[in-house]
């Protein structure tokens, strides 16, 4: 258990001083965590506190301010769905009851399997090809209700080819 | 290396690419384009093409601004105008390249258009003919859609960097700010303050470190210019940091972007890169004594991180909070020191303002709403869009004549300008003008450009409902009429849309949207009852049928509301300013 631990700060310690943006921050070095790791692991509030002489207080109430920061481990794919207002016009609440009943969720969350974590956007960025979600951080534009079902069906597909 | 040099090889290299003996493939991947499949579209080709003989140049570009039309590949043979395919699909990259390319036949059923001196291919229609076009008048946006994001030469061939140029040896910083002044440049984030103005306020700060924020956070749903501007032309705006920089003395400056936005990250790190490579930024920028250092920083997801202090508690790796003014940034910003927030768009006009002048500037749009609007046309309208038009464009024109109409002939219902604190518009909007100050008076603003279509098949209610919920959403804890407030206004919208209001829910939310106005440190609480406001007063009857009927006109509302529940932990510990 020890050793998991250390390997688990040492990957902490690395994302925090392989960051190559010359400003590093609370923030810079959360972000840099959650790019590595896909979420802030318990002993990473505390890595970041020390390296920024900083209390783990403060460094907790930056990661819980941000909602694209986790706590705990990820699925294997990211599912985003955008509900901003112009995706909502053109049909989010279609795609996203689509999405929650493919995936067996009832709000933002992971699946029991483990396989896929889904979270709402409150903008992909895309809004002339609303309503829009991401897969794997692959935006998918126009998207329909049941294109949509088929794109998380292939995610499980795929893995049965491995 | 020179900068007459630097032009030079430059032009040299594209010259080779545009009319040299390669055909020249351009795609549109900004994030319409990402988004409409074009990163599909590109492998689809190049397995294909791996699979010929066929020599091919295969460029990215940005958008063209007719998103509508995405994934858009535009093919430049020899001696041949470009040939533009619209909403291509990687089932059809075959037809195309064998039809076009190895057949030197013209795949006439997916053509959508041609643009160059060449003329018509076969016949067909020049696509700078059709208003999605004809109508717009490109100045930040003027290399978007035909020069790559990701090589810096293509946009020196295209006169990048001259007005950098121009101002570090022809002007003296008071000349240049005068420049900006003189051609009535407002800023393009929401307040439209004079941009001129803004930039002399750090002239008299003390230095020598001081700093020139630029605000990419755009978290406002319904627009997405600024990382357009990054996306398909990121040099434009590091030309025009660099111009400010050089005007205000400053030292550093930082491109502020949500962590996310991949593409505009990852365009903009490069092209600050190169632009290093060639001296461009740096130490003794071109020769001359001016140094200014540019890089990125990211914020997490939070709309306030867009408001000026909040960025700068942000960039500081705080929550995104506001600060208490004054001080104001231009005498305690960033880490203490001087700074001043500009918005993408505001700076990437920069370029153009020094090099062909004020007057060439102020001649464009109308009162004392000078240059263009980059609108982000979106909902539902035929031909959503990423539109850069002069100001004073009525929105009827944005609408009917860029937009092609509502969508299944429908009826315009409403506009939401302005990102989701700006408000909505009625029916009777249309003979509004693009306009910063005419905008304001009808009870809207034009903001960071973003106008939502609504159609008939639209309710106000629902559309108000979502509007309230990420603003309840986004509020970030720290003044409480806001926190609370904006927790209470969804509440009561909610129970609206439910048609199970209260009596004197109306008024509630009156008082409600009073205290939050006069109470809370940014825009964001003070705006905040601006949706609610603007949706009574232009939809009185939708909201009259859910509380005094008990329906909904449209059925919207009777769908199920799903909304992130989870809102931000307002714990509030490590306040801005301890």
């Amino acid at each position: 258990m020890t050793a998991d631990k250390d390997k688990l700060r040492t990957r902490i310690q690395q994302a925090i001083q392989s960051q190559k943006r010359p400003t590093v921050t609370v923030l810079s070095s959360l972000l840099a965590i959650q790019d590595s790791m896909g979420y802030i692991p318990e002993e990473a509030i505390e890595e970041v506190a020390v390296h920024s002489n900083t209390s783990i207080n403060s460094v907790f109430g930056v990661a819980s301010f941000y909602p694209n920061f986790r706590f705990t481990p990820p699925g294997e794919h990211s599912v985003e769905v955008c509900w901003g207002p112009t995706c909502h016009l053109k049909g989010a609440t279609e795609i996203l009851e689509s999405v929650l009943e493919k995936l067996g969720l009832d709000s933002e969350g992971d699946t029991g399997d483990g396989k896929v974590s889904f979270r709402f956007n409150t903008c992909l960025g895309a809004c002339s090809q609303a309503p829009v979600i991401s897969v794997d951080h692959e935006l998918y534009g126009n998207a329909k209700p049941d294109i949509v079902s088929n794109l998380l069906g292939s995610l499980y597909e795929k893995e049965n080819l491995h | 290396m020179k900068y007459k040099e630097i032009v030079s090889q430059a032009t040299a290299e594209w010259t080779e690419m545009t009319s040299g003996k390669v055909p020249l493939i351009r795609i549109g991947t900004a994030m319409c384009g990402h988004a409409a499949g074009a990163f599909r579209v590109i492998k689809a080709l190049q397995e294909y093409l791996d699979s010929t003989e066929l020599e091919v140049n295969i460029q990215e570009v940005g958008c063209l601004g007719l998103c509508y039309a995405e994934p858009l590949l535009d093919i430049k043979k020899p001696g041949k105008s470009r040939l533009f395919f619209n909403n291509v699909t990687p089932e059809e990259i075959e037809y195309i390249v064998d039809e076009y390319l190895i057949n030197e036949g013209y795949p006439k059923e997916k053509v959508f258009g041609y643009i160059g001196e060449e003329g018509p291919v076969n016949g067909e229609d020049s696509l700078e003919s059709i208003p999605g076009l004809k109508l717009q008048n490109r100045i930040a946006l003027r290399n978007a859609g035909h020069i790559s994001p990701h090589d810096i030469n293509q946009y020196i061939a295209n006169g990048g960097y001259a007005g950098l140029y121009k101002a570090l040896t022809d002007l003296s910083p008071s000349e240049v700010i005068d420049e900006v002044k003189n051609s009535g440049l407002r800023g393009r984030g929401g307040a439209a303050f004079p941009t001129g103005v803004k930039w002399s306020f750090l002239v008299g700060s003390p230095g020598p470190t001081k700093y020139i924020l630029c605000n990419c956070e755009e978290g406002d749903p319904g627009a997405y210019n600024d990382k357009g501007i990054l996306e398909s032309d990121p040099h434009t705006l590091l030309e025009g940091l660099a111009i400010a920089g050089y005007a205000t003395g400053a030292s550093n400056g930082i491109v502020f972007i949500r962590h996310g936005h991949d593409g505009p990250i990852e365009r903009t790190e490069k092209a600050i890169e190169q632009a290093y490579a060639l001296g461009l930024i740096g130490n003794n920028i071109l020769g001359t004594d001016f140094n200014f250092d540019i890089e990125v920083a990211l914020t997490g997801e939070s709309y306030v991180a867009g408001e000026e202090t909040a960025l700068m508690e942000a960039v500081e790796g705080k929550r995104a909070m506001p600060r208490f003014r004054p001080p104001f940034p231009a005498a305690f910003g960033v880490w203490g020191k001087p700074s001043n927030i500009n918005n993408v768009k505001s700076l990437s006009y920069a370029p153009e303002i020094i090099s062909k002048g004020a007057d060439w500037f102020s001649s464009i749009g109308v009162n004392k709403s000078t240059g263009t609007a980059i609108v982000c046309l979106s909902g539902d309208v035929n031909r959503p869009g990423l539109y850069e038009v002069p100001m004073g464009m009525s929105l009827g024109e944005v609408v009917d004549d860029l937009g092609g109409g509502v969508t299944d002939n429908g009826q315009l219902k409403l506009l939401q300008t302005g990102g989701p604190l700006g408000g909505v518009l009625g029916p009777d909007s249309k003979d509004i003008h693009i306009d910063f100050d005419e905008m304001r008076s009808a009870g809207a603003i034009f903001g960071s450009g973003g106008i939502i279509v609504g159609s008939d098949k639209v309710c106000a209610v629902d559309l108000t409902r979502v509007l309230v919920a990420f603003c309840q959403f986004e509020s970030c804890g720290k003044c409480f009429p806001c926190r609370l407030g904006m927790e209470h206004l969804l509440e009561i919208v909610e129970r609206i849309s439910d048609c199970a209001s209260k009596p004197g829910d109306m008024d509630l939310m009156k008082s409600i949207g009073g205290t939050m106005e006069a109470g809370s440190l940014c825009g964001h609480g003070q705006l905040g009852f601006g949706p609610i406001r603007s949706a009574i007063t232009h939809f009185e009857e939708d909201f009259r049928l859910h509380i005094e009927e008990n329906r909904c006109p449209t059925g919207s509302c009777d769908r199920p509301k799903i909304v992130p529940k989870n809102t931000r932990p307002y714990a509030t510990d490590h306040i801005a300013g301890e």
